[in-house]
């Protein structure tokens, strides 16, 4: 099998994804690159529980004085479930169903927005508060975090709608298929973090 | 190129039972999903409730994330397929030297 073969229901592979040397490099390379961003986000989390509430002055508010359930949880919900709409995208990619992994695409992109814009509306109601970049070292450490994070879904969403664009006329192949696939790794990635984030973040700083 | 599927002969029941593999995969991906969110609401509730301790509370919150992210490595990622033995090292290594780094960063502030 090779990349430009123009193939049918009958005759699409088991595993697209991994079906020519080209996707089998982009798995592992990809694998690779996903290692090294766990270690970009530790790095993050260790420098943010470090310096989690240290301000200097009592003016400025504390973890416990910014952050809400109701926006942690709804924003949680959208991300989780954007993760599930690629699960189902990447489904429907082995299945050889274009035009219904598109649809899921679509959706997860919608939702990756959802969450994004609670991200902004988030951040400037923080600023507002008094909680900015530059007030203290919690503040630097925070929005570096959290941010780095938000930077990761406005990529993925780039990713995804780019991709969306370039093969909207040419359906699947074994050239794009791999594609696909490695865009879900990495939304399922940003889920990962968030989920530390959630917890590590707002659920703890929120406890104490 | 090889697939690595089965082979029956014939073309038509292998391409109807990897569709319906499939298929159950996916509903063993939704049943995760639930799990999921399940695992978030008892970790929100945990918080919400405030009768609880912050030495409950948060290894308790930080287990559910941990079993949470199980699911989606090794479900929505597909490492429990075959062939994700090279993916889990990287991965682990990753892992490894992060949370090295949060104990150093965490043991520096104490002294």
């Amino acid at each position: 099998m090779h990349a430009e073969e123009k193939l049918t229901y009958e005759t699409w592979p088991a595993e697209p994804e991994k079906s020519t040397l080209e996707a089998k490099n982009k798995f592992l390379g990809f694998w690779l690159f996903l290692g090294g961003e766990t270690v970009l986000f530790a790095s993050l989390f260790a420098t943010y529980l470090s310096l989690k509430d240290k301000v200097p002055n009592t003016s400025q508010p504390l973890a416990k004085d910014l952050f809400e359930l109701p926006l942690t949880f709804v924003a949680t919900m959208l991300l989780l479930t954007s993760s599930l709409t690629s699960v189902y995208a990447i489904y429907h990619m082995k299945n050889f169903a274009f035009k219904k992994m598109m649809v899921w695409l679509g959706l997860t992109a919608l939702l990756g927005f959802g969450f994004l814009g609670l991200e902004v509306y988030e951040f400037n109601h923080y600023v507002h508060l008094g909680h900015k970049f530059t007030s203290s070292a919690f503040g630097s450490a925070f929005y570096t975090l959290v941010g780095f994070h938000g930077a990761h879904v406005a990529f993925g969403l780039a990713w995804c709608l780019s991709l969306m664009f370039r093969n909207a006329k040419r359906g699947l192949n074994l050239y794009n298929a791999p594609k696909f696939y490695v865009f879900s790794l990495y939304w399922h990635f940003i889920d990962v973090v968030w989920v530390f984030i959630f917890t590590v973040v707002y659920l703890m700083g929120m406890v104490g | 190129m090889a697939n690595q599927q089965l082979n029956s002969g014939n073309p038509r029941v292998d391409l109807e039972y990897r569709r319906r593999k499939s298929a159950e995969e996916m509903r063993y991906q939704v049943i995760s999903f639930a799990l999921m969110i399940f695992l978030t609401l008892v970790a929100f509730a945990a918080v919400a409730a405030k009768g609880f301790t912050a030495w409950f509370t948060i290894p308790f919150i930080v287990l559910l994330a941990a079993v949470q992210v199980v699911f989606q490595l090794f479900y929505f990622m597909h490492m429990s397929h075959k062939g994700h033995e090279a993916p889990t090292l990287f991965l682990f290594s990753g892992l490894f030297v992060g949370l090295v780094m949060i104990w150093a960063f965490s043991t520096i502030i104490w002294w």
